[in-house]
């Protein structure tokens, strides 16, 4: 690896990342300079993962999560907070540690169509990352394409490199794009709804070939979804968003047992369907829309749908973090 | 691999029998080119065609030969009778010699010459040598020229000869020197041998003159000439590179260079945007042809200046417009997150990720935006703003036009140059319209 790891201090006591008040906004501005507001995608949210930890992120569309998702991969430049990475802080990267720090973070998308050039073939896609991090032995990249290839299980190899993206099935398209993210040796992955553009019959292969991976290369997993019944099975925690920030977060089992949060049980309780292939499943928001990103209500962002809104607190003030059980977080004024 | 598609493109145009035509005569402008170029080397036919010397054998404007093949008759050839093959009778006197020259020449052709001229050489001389020159025709008739002092380089113009057009009856002597005398009316040519008999009298003992006797044709070639005496297929074949050079160089700098900056402007957003926006809109309402108009007048009138023009207010064209609707999509695609998730640079993105995934849907527009750049190079030349030394297409068009070709039926002069042309504009139409099929999936018929 030409751009060493070494620019990043290992630090392997320490935990791989640290979020910190990261906000997020998106500047409006009408005619091309003058300030009109921002989009609040991402809105003062803290958390720490451990080495080798698979973490889920759960909410309806639009609550931030895919902004999240590209503030941690360096797509957004974070407005306000702190990102450390293996102890380094984001934000004062140089552009080669910037670079080098793409390595270490794989990025799993929605679309695997659209995730893959359409005018270059598996061997030239998979080669590219690594042609980027300077990587000029041919064989040494064709050892590691192929080698990444038998991993994703698009085996035997020789009969994908060749290959267009439009010539393969989704579920082997998104085989590419998962061996696309591994095959500079990451150690953290952002899987952003990896599945959720994939046929039922391919999403549970998808979802098995991400949890083996991610525990034979002790992966850091970052699992952005709006679909509760995969969670359980492939994450360990779970944090819940709302309008850009996190309500509630808590062991997997925990969370979904004890919602503690009046939005995660809102959400729990939309899906209390006794139908096994509904179950755990997304389909109903809480009555009320959700909120404005651009002027987000003051207090509690849930406080307009809450059915438990206290007046004077709720509306005035936010909530800060709470433990109303062991290891479970949540923001509400409910548990003080 | 990439060659596997492109072979897949192959054979999906050779389907395409307009393709295929397009191709062939593309092939066949590339091969003439390739011909011209070599065979007639580039200084050569500047110099050639600066007109002069190097064309005085040939016939003024006259037709391609085989125009008088289609209408079947018989016009004349130019035909010339040389001292070299004479055989030159010489009687010495006191303080030189006689010499007794006959220039003879067999003509059977229908039409009658278009000229007559007769070039003396005499070189060597002490004093100037005295010519007395006498016309014999086959029927046995000899006509007295006059006589002549005869200079180092000397041309005498029979056909401008007024005396002897007054004693021929008031026939041109091109005409009169050749008639019938038999046949009234219109004038008949009388074939057989004629001899124009050259008496000199020369003050050397060893000094020679070199005759030659032309009778110009009044067909040449297969483009005929033009009122310089110059060969037309010399400009027609030269032509042919000038036109494809100033095309495809025109239509590759032009493309190349308007993508690149359509897709930085994509890429980057913000006021580089705006500014080559802003630029591109500037330029679409500047016209291109007056301003060329004005480099030619006031600056000069070169063919790769004019090239350089083109290219330089063709880079903010109205193309960056078309290549940023088609960019903007792909911008946002997922796969070019994806490279910038796995920390590839602006030049890399921009130049492998964004423009070659438009570059199929160019390609057919890029073949057909070479002929227009053919006809703008033959535009200006009609316009009097061709290369002031180069012979080519448009610079024939514009003589033909100054000497009125059509009014005085030189149908040729106008229709070779517009063939070749049109030829070009099809070639690539043909072509590029297949390859829009191609490439372009929506046009593509099931």
């Amino acid at each position: 690896m030409a751009t060493s790891r070494a620019d990043l201090p290992a630090n392997a006591e320490a935990s791989l990342l640290k979020v910190r008040d990261l906000h997020t906004w998106f500047e409006l501005r009408q005619w091309g300079f003058l300030r009109v507001g921002a989009v609040h995608a991402v809105d003062g949210v803290n958390f720490t993962l451990e080495r080798g930890e698979a973490v889920a992120f759960v909410g309806e569309s639009g609550c931030g999560k895919s902004s999240l998702a590209r503030t941690l991969l360096g797509l957004h430049r974070p407005t306000r907070g702190s990102v450390r990475f293996a102890g380094r802080e984001m934000q004062s990267l140089s552009p080669a540690e910037l670079k080098a720090y793409r390595a270490e973070v794989g990025y799993v998308q929605q679309d695997p169509y659209g995730a893959l050039p359409p005018f270059l073939d598996v061997r030239r896609i998979l080669a590219e990352p690594l042609i980027v991090h300077g990587i000029k032995d041919r064989q040494e990249r064709e050892r590691r394409i192929r080698a990444v290839l038998e991993e994703v299980r698009l085996s035997p190899a020789e009969e994908y490199l060749g290959k267009f993206p439009h010539m393969l099935s989704g579920g082997q398209q998104q085989r590419v794009v998962i061996a696309r993210a591994l095959i500079l040796a990451p150690s953290m992955i952002i899987a952003d709804e990896p599945v959720s553009m994939l046929d039922a019959s391919v999403r549970v292969e998808i979802l098995n070939l991400l949890r083996g991976i991610q525990a034979r290369r002790e992966l850091t997993l970052v699992f952005i979804t709006h679909d509760l019944s995969t969670v359980r099975h492939f994450a360990e925690r779970i944090f819940v968003m709302y309008a850009g920030q996190v309500v509630e977060s808590a062991a997997v089992d925990e969370l979904l047992d004890h919602p503690q949060h009046p939005y995660t049980q809102a959400l729990l309780a939309a899906i209390a369907d006794p139908d096994a292939a509904n179950a755990r499943r997304l389909r109903e928001v809480p009555a009320g829309e959700p909120p404005s990103l651009i002027q987000p209500p003051t207090g509690c962002r849930f406080h307009p749908r809450c059915p438990h809104a206290m007046a004077g607190l709720c509306d005035r003030d936010d909530p800060p973090d709470f433990t109303p059980r062991e290891n479970h977080l949540s923001a509400c004024w409910l548990h003080r | 691999m990439i060659g596997a598609r492109w072979r897949e493109h192959w054979e999906e145009l050779r389907r395409y029998p307009s393709a295929l035509v397009g191709m062939a005569i593309i092939a066949l402008l590339v091969g003439l080119s390739l011909y011209t170029v070599i065979a007639i080397p580039y200084s050569q036919a500047l110099e050639k065609w600066r007109g002069g010397e190097p064309w005085q054998l040939h016939p003024v404007n006259a037709a391609p030969v085989w125009l008088d093949r289609l209408t079947g008759g018989r016009e004349a050839r130019t035909l010339i009778a040389s001292s070299e093959d004479a055989e030159v009778e010489e009687v010495p006197f006191e303080g030189g010699r006689r010499l007794r020259i006959p220039l003879e020449v067999d003509y059977d052709y229908a039409g009658f010459p278009s000229e007559l001229n007769l070039f003396l050489h005499a070189e060597g001389h002490p004093q100037r040598p005295f010519a007395r020159l006498a016309w014999q025709t086959p029927d046995g008739r000899e006509i007295a020229l006059g006589g002549h002092r005869i200079g180092r380089e000397d041309r005498i113009s029979l056909s401008q000869d007024r005396a002897l057009e007054r004693r021929l009856g008031g026939l041109v002597p091109h005409v009169g020197l050749l008639a019938d005398p038999e046949i009234e009316g219109e004038p008949q040519v009388l074939p057989g041998r004629y001899r124009l008999l050259l008496d000199a009298v020369v003050f050397d003992d060893t000094a020679g003159i070199d005759a030659e006797l032309v009778l110009y044709g009044r067909v040449h070639g297969i483009a005929g000439t033009d009122h310089q005496r110059r060969d037309l297929s010399l400009a027609l074949m030269w032509g042919t590179p000038v036109a494809l050079a100033f095309g495809l160089l025109a239509a590759v700098g032009t493309t190349v260079t308007t993508l690149v900056i359509a897709a930085v402007g994509v890429w980057y957003r913000g006021w580089v945007d705006a500014v080559i926006q802003r630029l591109t809109e500037v330029n679409m309402i500047l016209p291109l042809l007056p301003i060329l108009v004005m480099v030619g007048t006031l600056y000069s009138t070169s063919i790769w200046l004019m090239l350089g023009v083109v290219v330089v207010l063709g880079i903010f064209s109205a193309g960056i417009k078309m290549y940023r609707a088609m960019l903007l999509p792909i911008r946002e695609a997922p796969y070019i997150e994806a490279a910038r998730a796995y920390g590839a640079g602006n030049l890399r993105i921009v130049m492998r990720y964004m423009i070659p995934r438009i570059l199929p849907v160019l390609i057919p527009t890029f073949v057909t935006l070479i002929p227009t750049f053919v006809f703008l190079e033959a535009s200006l030349a009609v316009l009097g703003l061709g290369d002031p030394v180069l012979p080519t297409w448009g610079k024939v068009l514009n003589d033909a036009q100054s000497q009125s070709a059509l009014y005085n039926g030189y149908y040729y002069w106008v229709v070779s140059p517009a063939v070749l042309l049109m030829l070009t504009g099809l070639g690539f139409a043909m072509l590029g319209f297949a390859l829009d099929r191609i490439f372009n999936p929506r046009l593509r018929s099931l």
